[in-house]
């Protein structure tokens, strides 16, 4: 069943087309992973979604326009993780994850039961419990990243964009989150939208993966299909290795030259 | 999920903790306690408590004041401290919104040209109306007219030029049109040396001792822009993650900040219409209050309406007992004291604002 479906979307910043008429669509309970060199478009495609940037095409979830939506509406539906969130540092983890409650409320209402039950259900499926009443200011890189999503989930919308949701986490911390992310999807039916830099890490965990490349999308399928030695080569300009691992692939990157060589 | 087991609720909003509103409701009654008790002419405590108790018709107490220490403690003393109340109220609170909207803890509730605006509209009146009209009416409306076209241009030149998310166009754009205003109040004050004395006392800001006429012209502003952003409150906590990501959470950013800030214009331009330009009470009461109890905009804003009303009570005391008989412009002694005050906040508060 289709939950997201994009037409014809192009998005030009300043004259440019940096989404060049996308066609896609996303099935429900997906988790698509989006990679592609710098400024193939990946953010700005997610921005558009969440119709955070005017493009022109037609975007739709569960066959509704997104056009046409109020914009508390379309938050309920869908949450967006930005890559490079603003996170105040005087206000609390409990108040930021509070915010996430903004859709559900009018604009001079004020949260109550079921939205404080949210948020505290959202930290718990971070393993954030106790770290309500801590400042921002004061959480590691990690806890941020884990707040953020809190906040996104307690907004409780059935598709969740994320953009670059582990650059800042190590690689330990990235396996968390994204395992975790990969629960939530089984247990919850969440749609997941990833814009990815890790190539291996992405096809550890997506179902789907979708290439772009300045804008258009050049593959689009399972990651052993995207992820061949020949489009990254042509894509990333890299050249690497696959290797298939239990079903999934691994990519490894390859020296090209080395400096004996060059001096040599 | 499944919610079977009551959910213990670990989160909630830091609202306003009682502690603090407490303190800030002790502040300003002691602040006003003292606006009344304080002056020139000696009214004791017995005596003013007795003439408030008949006022307010406690039975079997009848005021032991003379006839005219009644007319100084309810038509002068008390009309000026409720002045200096709503005044110092506004100004905070219009600063605390500003700080929030523009997510900039430097500016005040003059950013957008309002104190430039209302300075050209009151020294035009000063030099050019004929002296029975300058009289108390056409002084105040003059000031806010101008305060308000300043306004209306500084947010029609930042919106036209361009981005209009981007909120350093419109502190920019106040800047160019608060230099603007000045330099043609600057001009018209050159033409007219003999009205100096007069625009200057009135840009320096004082508190009128005029009755309650004041009091009753600027009530209904500051009411309905003190309601508007009170109730928005919640939503100045929710522009803190910025433009997009708060309209990624469903808000209508570009209307609440309209909202936010017309409130806060309307408010600003009326105290600054009756009392010129009081500098700094837009910015110290908000970041003392963010110092002392560390909050978000939710509890900060009713904290600074009662602290900046506590606030420039006191301050007015001082102005008007320090060299008594003669005043002291409000505006230098909240700069005297708010000044070295900013000094340290700027010193000690680098991040975290």
């Amino acid at each position: 069943m289709t939950t997201i479906g994009l037409s014809e979307v192009t998005v030009r910043l300043g004259g440019r087309p940096v989404v060049d008429g996308i066609d896609l669509d996303v099935a429900e309970g997906e988790w698509l992973a989006l990679i592609g060199p710098n400024g193939a478009g990946k953010t700005t495609l997610l921005r558009a979604i969440a119709r955070l940037v005017s493009y022109s095409g037609s975007i739709s979830l569960g066959g509704r326009d997104i056009a046409a939506m109020q914009r508390a509406e379309l938050s309920r539906m869908l949450a967006i993780v930005p890559q490079d969130p603003l996170v105040p540092p005087w206000m609390t983890v409990g108040e930021y994850v509070l915010l996430g409650r903004t859709p559900h409320l009018g604009p001079l209402a004020k949260e109550g039961r079921r939205d404080r039950a949210a948020a505290t259900r959202a930290l718990e499926r971070l393993d954030l419990r106790g770290f309500g009443e801590r400042r921002l200011g004061t959480l590691s890189g990690g806890e941020k990243q884990r707040v953020v999503v809190a906040r996104a989930l307690a907004q409780e919308a059935a598709i969740v964009l994320l953009d670059e949701p582990t650059a800042a986490l190590d690689i330990g911390h990235q396996q968390q989150a994204l395992d975790l992310l990969d629960v939530l999807r089984a247990e919850s039916g969440l749609t997941l939208i990833a814009a990815m830099h890790d190539l291996t890490m992405a096809a550890q965990y997506a179902d789907r993966m979708v290439l772009l490349d300045r804008g258009r999308v050049v593959a689009d399928g399972a990651p052993p299909d995207v992820l061949t030695e020949a489009s990254i080569a042509s894509y990333y300009g890299a050249s690497i290795d696959v290797i298939p691992v239990d079903g999934r692939v691994a990519v490894i990157p390859r020296r090209t030259t080395s400096a004996t060589q060059r001096l040599s | 999920m499944d919610v079977t087991a009551a959910p213990r609720l670990d989160v909630r909003p830091r609202g306003l903790a009682p502690v603090w509103a407490f303190a800030a409701v002790a502040f300003l009654v002691l602040s006003v306690i003292v606006g009344v008790l304080v002056g020139p002419i000696d009214l004791g405590t017995g005596d003013v408590l007795s003439s408030v108790g008949e006022r307010l018709r406690v039975p079997g107490v009848s005021s032991s004041l003379s006839a005219t220490e009644e007319s100084i403690l309810w038509e002068i003393r008390m009309p000026r401290v409720i002045l200096a109340a709503l005044v110092g109220g506004m100004l905070s609170l219009a600063g605390a919104t500003y700080q929030g909207v523009f997510r900039n803890p430097l500016v005040d509730p003059y950013l957008l040209g309002v104190a430039a605006g209302a300075g050209l509209g009151a020294t035009l009146a000063i030099a050019y109306l004929p002296g029975v009209l300058r009289g108390q009416q056409a002084l105040p409306i003059a000031a806010f007219v101008g305060g308000a076209v300043a306004v209306v241009l500084t947010y029609s030149v930042g919106r036209s030029a361009g981005r209009e998310r981007d909120t350093a166009t419109l502190v920019l754009a106040g800047v160019t049109v608060a230099s603007f205003f000045t330099a043609l109040q600057t001009f018209v004050q050159q033409q007219n040396t003999d009205t100096l004395q007069q625009v200057y006392t009135w840009i320096l800001g004082s508190i009128p001792s005029s009755g309650w006429s004041d009091v009753v012209l600027i009530l209904p502003y500051v009411a309905l822009a003190t309601t508007v952003i009170l109730l928005y409150r919640r939503m100045i906590d929710v522009l803190s993650v910025g433009d997009e990501e708060a309209t990624s959470l469903g808000v209508d950013v570009r209307r609440i900040r309209l909202v936010l800030v017309v409130a806060a214009t309307v408010g600003t331009a009326a105290a600054v219409a009756v009392c010129g330009l009081i500098g700094f009470v837009g910015i110290i009461v908000p970041h003392a209050i963010r110092m002392l109890a560390g909050v978000g905009y939710r509890a900060l804003l009713p904290l600074s309406v009662l602290a900046g009303a506590g606030f420039l009570v006191l301050a007015d005391v001082i102005a008007r007992t320090a060299l008594a008989p003669a005043e002291i412009p409000l505006g230098i002694v909240t700069a005297f004291f708010g000044a070295p005050f900013f000094m340290l906040v700027l010193r000690t508060t680098r991040s975290g604002v």
